[in-house]
C-alpha cells in the first residue's frame, strides 16, 4: 500500500499534537513539584548549594586578589574575611600575620613556584571592591537562601561603592527569599541609619529583627547570638541619638548581658544617664 | 634542520585546515562576548571576572588544540601508510619526531597568539589599560607548558593503542598536575608510610606545569613575575620537553610501522 508522504505528515502531525494536549496538563503538575523557581533549581536541584558557597568563597578569593588557601593549606576553614568586613571587624597585624598560609617554603619546589603565585596578603579597595560583586549575585541566584550572600553584597555596595539603592534593593530580595532572617534586618536598619540618616525606619526594622531572633529555636537563638547583641547594641545607639536615652538604656542594659566586654558598655550607660535631666 | 622545517610546515597547514582551532576560537570569543556584556548590580566597571572566563577558555582552547593536534601525528600517519614514503624521503626517525614537535608547537604558538590578541582587546575596550609585558609573560609561559605537553603527548602517541586514549589520559594528567601538583608535598605529610614516600616521589619527580599558570597575575592585575624566574622555568620547560621527546624517540625508533 501506498501512502502518499503528505497525508503521513499530516497524520504524524495531529498524532504529536493530540499527545501534546493531553501531556501538557500532567508536565504542568509535575513541575508544582518542584520547589524551585528559578533556572538554577530546575537545572542543578540542590547541587546548586554547592556551587553557590563556591562562588561565594571566589568572592573572598577576588577580595584577596588571588591570595587565598586551598583546600589542602592550614587556615582553609577560617571565616571569610568579606564576612569579617562586613560586620565593621578590621584585622589587626597578628591576624594578618596569622593568615599568612603559606609559612616558610617546604623545598625548592615550592619556593621557586612562590615567584608565579600570589604572595602577598592584600584587600580590595579604592571602589575595587566592585569586583566581588559578580561572585555575590551568581551565589545569591544559585542559592536564594544563603543570608551572608545579601548582607556582605549589600555592605559592600553601601558602604565601599555608595550605591545604597541597589544595596536596598538586593536586601529586599533576600529579605523576600528569607523573611525571618534577623540578619538581613540588622543590615538592612544599618543602610537606614548609616546611609539614609532615617532613624525611624532603622527603629522599626531593628525592632523586626528583633523579634525574628525571640521566634527562633533555643539552638538557633545559641548559633546566631552575635546578630542579636549588634541589634541591640545598635538599637541602644539609635536611642541616644534620637534622644531617648532611658530606652537606649534598656536597650545597653540587654546588650550588657550578651557582651564579652560589659564593662565598656557600663560607661555608655553611665555617660548617657549623665544626660537625662534629674528630677526634683 | 631543512626537513625538520618541512615537516613542522605540514603541520601547521594541516593545523589552519582542520576546523578545530576556528571552532574553539569562536565559541571562546563568544562566551567571553556573553561574560562582558551580563551586568551585575548595574556597574560597568567590573572586569576581572571577564578576564577570568576569558583566559580560563584560552587555557582550556590551547590545551584541547595542542594535545588533539598531536595525539593524531604519528598514528595518523601509520594508519594511511603515509609513514613509509616520508621515511623514505629519506627523513630519519628522528626528524619525524622533531618535525611533529616543532609544527605542533608553532601551531599551538599561533593559537596561543591569536587568543591572547583577542583578549588584549577585549580588555583593553573594558579596562583601558594594555599591560603588554604581563600579557607576554603570561603567554610564553602558556606556550612553554605547552611544550611540556606536546611532548608528553608524542610520546604517549607512540606508546598507547590509539589517540583517543592518548588524549583522554593526558588530559587527566595534565588537570591532574595542575590542579594537584603543588599540593602533593602537602598531601604527603598528612599520609603513613609507606604512602607518603611514594606522593613525596612523585612530587618531585613531576613536571610541575602548573607553574606556568600565570592568569593571576592577570585577572588581579599584580606586577610582572621575576624575568629570572621565567627564563629558569623556560629551561625547565625545554629539558622536561627533551626528556620526553627522547623516550618517544627511543620508543618509536624500534617500533613497528604496520598496523
Amino acid at each position: 500500500m501506498k501512502v502518499s508522504p503528505v497525508i503521513l505528515l499530516s497524520a504524524l502531525l495531529a498524532l504529536a499534537f493530540t499527545l501534546g494536549t493531553s501531556v501538557a496538563p500532567r508536565v504542568d503538575v509535575w513541575s508544582q513539584h518542584s520547589k524551585s523557581d528559578n533556572v538554577f533549581g530546575v537545572v542543578l536541584g540542590e547541587g546548586r548549594q554547592l556551587f553557590a558557597n563556591q562562588f561565594f568563597t571566589m568572592a573572598d578569593v577576588y577580595f584577596h586578589s588571588g591570595y587565598y588557601p586551598s583546600i589542602f593549606d592550614k587556615n582553609a576553614e577560617e571565616e571569610k574575611d568579606i564576612i569579617t568586613a562586613s560586620h565593621g571587624k578590621k584585622e589587626s597585624e597578628e591576624e594578618e600575620k596569622n593568615e599568612d598560609f603559606m609559612g616558610r617554603p617546604k623545598d625548592w619546589i615550592d619556593a621557586f613556584g612562590r615567584n608565579f603565585k600570589v604572595i602577598h596578603h592584600t584587600h580590595l579597595n579604592n571602589g575595587n571592591e566592585r569586583e566581588i560583586l559578580p561572585w555575590l549575585r551568581l551565589a545569591a541566584d544559585l542559592d536564594p537562601q544563603k543570608v551572608d550572600t545579601y548582607t556582605v553584597g549589600a555592605f559592600f555596595l553601601r558602604e565601599h561603592l555608595g550605591r545604597t539603592k541597589e544595596a536596598e534593593a538586593f536586601l529586599r530580595e533576600g529579605l523576600r527569599n528569607n523573611p525571618d532572617s534577623c540578619e538581613i534586618l540588622f543590615e538592612l536598619g544599618r543602610l537606614y541609619h548609616d546611609s539614609s540618616h532615617d532613624l525611624n525606619r532603622a527603629r522599626n526594622v531593628w525592632q523586626m529583627g528583633i523579634n525574628k531572633f525571640m521566634s527562633r529555636t533555643g539552638d538557633q537563638q545559641k548559633e546566631t547570638k552575635l546578630v542579636f547583641e549588634e541589634l541591640v547594641v545598635n538599637l541602644g545607639d539609635l536611642e541616644n541619638e534620637a534622644g531617648n536615652y532611658a530606652q537606649s538604656i534598656n536597650w545597653l542594659h540587654v546588650a550588657q548581658k550578651l557582651s564579652p566586654s560589659p564593662q565598656a558598655l557600663q560607661k555608655q550607660i553611665d555617660v548617657i544617664q549623665e544626660k537625662i535631666p534629674v528630677s526634683h | 634542520m631543512n626537513k625538520i622545517f618541512a615537516l613542522a610546515g605540514v603541520v601547521i597547514k594541516e593545523l589552519y585546515r582542520r576546523k578545530d582551532f576556528y571552532v574553539l576560537f569562536v565559541l571562546s570569543a563568544l562566551l567571553t562576548c556573553v561574560a562582558s556584556m551580563v551586568n551585575f548590580f548595574h556597574d560597568d566597571k567590573i572586569v576581572r571576572i571577564v578576564k577570568d572566563v576569558c583566559l580560563l577558555l584560552i587555557w582550556i582552547s590551547t590545551l584541547v588544540i595542542a594535545i588533539a593536534t598531536t595525539a593524531r601525528q604519528i598514528p595518523a600517519e601509520r594508519e594511511a601508510r603515509t609513514i613509509f614514503p616520508l621515511l623514505a624521503k629519506p627523513v630519519s626517525r628522528t626528524e619525524v619526531i622533531l618535525g611533529k614537535f616543532l609544527g605542533c608547537w608553532l601551531a599551538t604558538g599561533v593559537a596561543v597568539l591569536v587568543f591572547y590578541v583577542f583578549f588584549a582587546f577585549i580588555n583593553g575596550s573594558r579596562e583601558h589599560a594594555w599591560p603588554v609585558a604581563i600579557y607576554f609573560q603570561a603567554a610564553w609561559m602558556q606556550w612553554s607548558m605547552l611544550a611540556i605537553v606536546i611532548g608528553m603527548v608524542l610520546l604517549g602517541s607512540i606508546y598507547f593503542a590509539a589517540p583517543s586514549s592518548t588524549v583522554t589520559i593526558i588530559f587527566v594528567v595534565v588537570a591532574g598536575i595542575l590542579g594537584l601538583g603543588s599540593h602533593l608535598n602537602t598531601i604527603a605529610l598528612s599520609q603513613s608510610e609507606p604512602m607518603q614516600s611514594v606522593i613525596s616521589v612523585v612530587y618531585f619527580c613531576i613536571p610541575h606545569l602548573e607553574w606556568y599558570d600565570l592568569r593571576d597575575f592577570v585577572v588581579y592585575s599584580q606586577s610582572l613575575a621575576p624575568w629570572v624566574a621565567v627564563l629558569q622555568a623556560t629551561l625547565y620547560a625545554a629539558v622536561w620537553t627533551g626528556i620526553f621527546l627522547f623516550l618517544a624517540w627511543l620508543g618509536f625508533r624500534r617500533k613497528s610501522l604496520t598496523t
